[in-house]
């Protein structure tokens, strides 16, 4: 196929995730959730991207179909194991996936509901090693109070359960478990929007301390581009299941081409209370996935729409090289991004 | 929030207090509550006496001593609590009722609780049609009229012990399946399980480690108010003639067959007994079964 790439991790193609709708005695299906739908994107290694979006705009459904937590409705996701061959995520059988878990990893959100309350520290982090039978008794115990201090956390607290530990130390021991078996790309969902702003900073840094250390490749899903801004090499722009801008993070918040990123950029609050910022409120709500508006699915609340806009889907276009948009009039509009 | 250097101190001191685990937690809870203790200790001294009832009682359940028929309760002859209508000893009857109770009401809440977990399980974690089949089969039970459907079945099978057990666990698993079903089916949901699966481990892993014991509490919640149901429920049968067969002492029996000389307030000792018994245990149960509830409610995790 067309991996001319080797330095690519991770091959997305019109990826779709659709969640039936059941209703009545019968739960016949009624309808479809398109929650991801059409999604495509490539990965180097050692890169980390940003999946930015509202809520409800599929980039969970996106983290989690790549993990094969879902079984994709359609489409191709690619990714080169350790061995060095390429399989597809999307049709491989549970069983044949089950070697890749350790590759492919995952933060929670939830750092309170990710964690049984139930084990303890050691029990939580040595999980990982015990279902893919890596290592046992000392050695498993080595290897946990090992994760234990490289994420931050003293290994003495191994034998604790985790309602002792505040929010943003139990996201470190999500993120032992998570590192334990070594993986190679690590999806985070949304791994620091339920902590405080203070403690955020310090996972994020350790975070980012870390992907450079061991060379993680990272897909970073955040609703809040700040703090996405902070760590990602690339950033892709979500909105009701559609990636509808991507670029290099510097790109992307200097010179954006979709009038969506525009709205989404304005929002950040600047720096300084000094710097001015237009700031665009969009009008109207997100469309339902269940019910995606016709043509482009942005034209009800774009502030640049045209009669064009609501009959036809744009593509998710390489407008200059890097920069995909999928906007049928990226080249014509005039857009501002985030004052140098 | 204590901020957490991100590499720790050489060997930053760990402050040496107690790790305590969850159940150390409950039971700190659970000794705030004098209720409790007293529900705890009724429990645990009808437990010792019905495990002990041989070497407790003075004589035994069965003996019966025609010239010795309805003594009034007092020190002399030891029975010191005076004999039934066949001259058996009363207070060594309600000893030996006691094991017959507890025989009764543990085996059908094993049983109850064995059918609720499984089919529970199946219908919580599986759903679809599992779900649904297994929710029909409840609403059938259900329906059922229950003391009615228990007198027919006991006419059916004759009195005795294994015959009540079964007959009371008939109707008694739909609810255990209810609890656990629901249960599973919040767990099912949990980041952590999700993480337990995206990590590759299969179900059996998934439910043994992650699922059960998260819903221990609720199930040891449960028992403790099933049992004394089941206690009740075999005086009821036994009370109605339905139950337990002679000579096995039960409270129930004692108590229905006492109600022929009600009118008479010399026998009213041989009805009172029984009841107090009955009706001390059952209490004991409650009490037990509230701080239990206290105890384990998983919302109050943190203390």
């Amino acid at each position: 196929m067309n991996d001319q790439d080797p330095n690519t991790l991770l091959e997305v193609t019109d990826l779709k995730m659709y969640f039936p709708i059941r209703q009545g005695f019968l739960q016949r299906v009624v309808g479809q959730v398109k929650a991801v739908d059409g999604v495509s994107f490539k990965l180097r290694e050692k890169e980390v991207l940003g999946l930015v979006g509202e809520s409800g705009c599929g980039k969970t459904t996106v983290g989690r179909t790549l993990l094969r937590l879902y079984d994709p409705t359609s489409g191709e996701i690619r990714f080169r194991s350790k061995a060095g061959d390429w399989v597809d995520i999307a049709k491989i059988s549970q069983h044949d996936m089950k070697p890749l878990r350790k590759e492919m990893r995952m933060i929670f959100q939830d750092p309170f509901s990710s964690l049984n309350p139930r084990l303890t520290v050691g029990e939580l982090i040595a999980e990982p090693l015990e279902i893919h039978g890596v290592a046992k008794g000392k050695e498993a115990e080595d290897r946990v109070a090992e994760l234990m201090r490289s994420v931050g956390l003293d290994p003495a607290y191994m034998r604790r359960y985790p309602h002792e530990f505040s929010g943003g130390q139990r996201q470190r021991i999500g993120l032992a478990r998570t590192l334990s078996l070594n993986p190679r790309l690590i999806v985070a969902d949304e791994p620091v929007s339920a902590l405080d702003v203070s403690v955020q900073a310090q996972v994020l840094n350790l975070l980012q301390e870390l992907q450079q250390k061991l060379g993680l490749t990272l897909i970073f899903v955040a609703h809040d581009l700040s703090v996405v801004e902070h760590i990602s090499d690339r950033i892709a722009v979500m909105y009701v299941g559609r990636i509808v801008e991507m670029a290099d993070t510097e790109v992307l918040l200097n010179d954006p081409q979709h009038p969506y990123t525009e709205a989404l950029l304005s929002s950040i609050p600047p720096a300084s209370p000094d710097i001015v910022v237009a700031r665009i409120k969009l009008q109207g709500e997100v469309p339902s996935p269940a019910r995606p508006p016709s043509g482009c699915v942005f034209h009800t609340r774009c502030a640049y729409a045209r009669p064009e806009c609501s009959q036809r889907i744009p593509e998710l276009r390489e407008v200059r090289p890097g920069h995909f948009v999928s906007c049928h009039f990226a080249e014509e509009l005039q857009l501002h991004g985030i004052a140098g | 929030m204590a901020t957490l250097p991100l590499k720790p101190q050489a060997a930053a001191a760990v402050p040496q207090f107690k790790i305590l685990t969850p159940f150390q937690l409950a039971w700190r809870r659970f000794r705030r509550n004098k209720m409790g203790f007293v529900g705890l200790f009724i429990v645990f001294a009808f437990l010792v006496i019905s495990l002990f009832a041989n070497w407790i009682a003075p004589f035994t359940y069965d003996k019966t001593n025609l010239a010795n028929v309805t003594r009034q309760p007092g020190v002399s002859a030891g029975h010191i609590l005076g004999t039934d209508d066949l001259g058996r000893d009363l207070f060594s009857r309600l000893i030996y009722g006691a094991r017959t109770s507890f025989i009764v009401a543990s085996t059908a809440q094993v049983v109850s609780l064995v059918v609720g977990v499984l089919l529970g399980f199946l219908a919580g974690w599986y759903g679809g049609w599992v779900d649904f089949v297994i929710n029909r089969l409840i609403e059938l039970v259900g329906s059922l009229p229950g003391l009615l459907f228990q007198i027919l079945l006991m006419t059916l099978l004759g009195n005795g012990v294994s015959q009540v057990t079964f007959v009371i666990a008939v109707l008694a698993w739909p609810g255990m399946v209810r609890l656990v079903r629901a249960q599973v089916m919040s767990y099912k949901e949990r980041d952590f399980v999700t993480a337990s699966h995206s990590l590759g481990a299969n179900t059996a892993f998934v439910a043994l480690r992650h699922v059960l014991p998260n819903i221990i509490n609720p199930l040891i919640v449960a028992i403790s108010f099933g049992v004394p149901g089941f206690i009740t429920a075999e005086a009821g049968l036994s009370f109605l003639g339905y139950g337990i067969n002679e000579p096995i002492p039960s409270w129930g029996k004692m108590v229905g067959k006492a109600g022929q000389y009600v009118s008479n307030p010399s026998y009213h000792y041989l009805l009172i007994w029984p009841t107090v018994f009955l009706a001390v245990l059952v209490l004991g149960f409650a009490f037990l079964g509230d701080a239990l509830r206290d105890a384990l409610d998983p919302s109050s995790d943190r203390v």
